[in-house]
């Protein structure tokens, strides 16, 4: 076994400096990587490129990377609950890119896959497509889109093991598995470490080889964004 | 005419046995609360589930466990889960049968504009692009008119494009329109409404043809 451990969200984030390209996981507040984000906050690192889907509410998630001003640049699907965000946007001192959501997940797996890009028909025909080359196949226009390049890719799971061994829970599985071997170095935090030979290997997600650091986040408030029941008869 | 769940419910007449289906969010997602007996259907959320359920009972709301709208759901038997990646294959490889969603204007020529006001704070696309690119049965669930009264079915979009060619049928609180090479073709007018009422409210080029029932559930 190749030990991937580390002791802690410390250790699991060195080597991180300012100006580098970062992807996130999460969809929404669902399956964001909580420790690694603090811990960025904590460490004042700045001039950050940032690839996620969302960018957070505005005091939690990467919101609260936005509140410090450490991001430079977004590069998201969606960003509509966050009056910060919103504030820097328009002042232009965020830039923002913007690309469709299946587009962002595949410019991941690309990049996790060793493609250096695809075609898709995703934006054909708008703004997004304009300046990128495209192509007809079989009478339909595609547009050709680049794999990511990124320094660290923070993971959040909900079990893992020493090894690098994933699982995910629910929808908070979203971005995580294709950002998973899409950057130079791949750190996952787990809401539970489990011991070697646990994890069922039928059932793991993502195996450890994509996957350099592994830890045990120490707190998950796991925020619900928008709460939603129904009564019941 | 008809209200929000009025066009919720003829959208679910859309629905047809064994169809895997995604819904917008807005009046798109109301769909779900009316599928018609005796047919089967799944819906799907792009954020990486197939088979959602109604909302959560309270108390048994799950962080872990929500639609593309951020909202808290449940599963049904038969459900699952999957990465961001996996559920555009789903969408893009055109798995799925039916798309529904929202719009600020569409076009007679199939182009839907329906992520960015010039000017205006853009929240993004999400996976509009995604569904309206590849889907081949695209619907969409919008007022007839904005707020302004100013209408939404237009000879050509003016809004920013989210994809284009690609709307086949759109359903209003005023009537049900099928998109032709010729233009708006009117099927169905809401309970109530005349076709001078549907003429006045549409921009675009509107195609009549004998007599127009009203639309039923």
């Amino acid at each position: 076994m190749i030990n991937k451990e580390v002791a802690n969200v410390q250790e699991a984030l060195k080597g991180v400096t300012d100006n580098m390209v970062l992807m996130f996981g999460g969809f929404g507040l669902s399956g964001i990587p909580e420790n690694a984000i603090a811990q960025l906050v904590k460490l004042g690192i700045r001039g950050l490129t940032c690839i996620s889907n969302n960018a957070g509410v505005d005091d939690f998630g990467l919101g609260l990377l936005l509140q410090k001003r450490q991001i430079k640049k977004m590069i998201s699907s969606y960003v509509g609950e966050n009056e910060e965000f919103e504030r820097q946007m328009l002042s232009g001192e965020l830039d923002v890119e913007l690309i469709p959501q299946g587009t962002l997940a595949e410019r991941c797996r690309a990049a996790q896959a060793g493609f250096p890009a695809f075609y898709t028909p995703a934006g054909y025909g708008t703004e997004v497509a304009e300046g990128k080359e495209t192509r007809e196949f079989n009478g339909k226009m595609y547009v050709l889109e680049h794999a990511f390049k990124a320094d660290f890719a923070f993971i959040k799971a909900w079990k893992g093991d020493a090894a690098g061994n994933l699982i995910f829970k629910g929808t908070a599985r979203n971005f995580n598995p294709v950002m998973c071997g899409a950057a130079k170095i791949t750190v996952a935090e787990v809401e539970e470490l489990v011991p070697l030979g646990t994890l069922d290997p039928n059932q793991i997600h993502i195996p450890g080889i994509f996957v350099q650091r592994i830890f045990q986040g120490k707190h998950y408030e796991k925020r619900i964004e928008q709460r939603t029941v129904r009564q019941k008869d | 005419m008809l209200d929000k769940i009025g066009i919720a419910k003829r959208l679910a007449k859309e629905l047809k046995d064994g169809y895997y289906v995604n819904l917008g969010i807005g009046i798109p997602t109301l769909v779900a609360n009316y599928v018609p007996e005796g047919i089967a259907v799944e819906f799907q959320s792009e954020n990486g589930v197939l088979g959602m359920g109604p909302f959560p009972f309270e108390g048994e709301e799950d962080a872990d466990v929500i639609n593309a709208g951020k909202q808290t759901i449940t599963t049904l038997p038969g459900a699952s889960f999957f990465d961001s990646a996996l559920s555009f294959s789903m969408i893009r490889g055109k798995h799925v049968d039916l798309t529904i969603l929202g719009a600020m204007e569409v076009a007679e020529n199939g182009d839907i504009a329906n992520w960015k006001i010039p000017g205006k704070m853009v929240k993004g696309m999400g996976g509009a692009m995604d569904l309206v690119a590849s889907a081949e049965n695209i619907i969409v669930a919008m007022m007839h008119t904005n707020k302004e009264g100013e209408s939404k079915l237009l000879k050509r979009c003016t809004l920013p494009l989210t994809g284009i060619g690609c709307i086949k049928k759109i359903v209003t609180n005023l009537a049900v329109l099928e998109i032709t090479e010729k233009g708006f073709k009117l099927l169905e007018r809401a309970p109530g409404v005349t076709i001078e009422e549907i003429k006045n409210a549409t921009e675009g080029t509107l195609i009549i043809e004998g007599l127009i029932p009203e639309i039923t559930f």
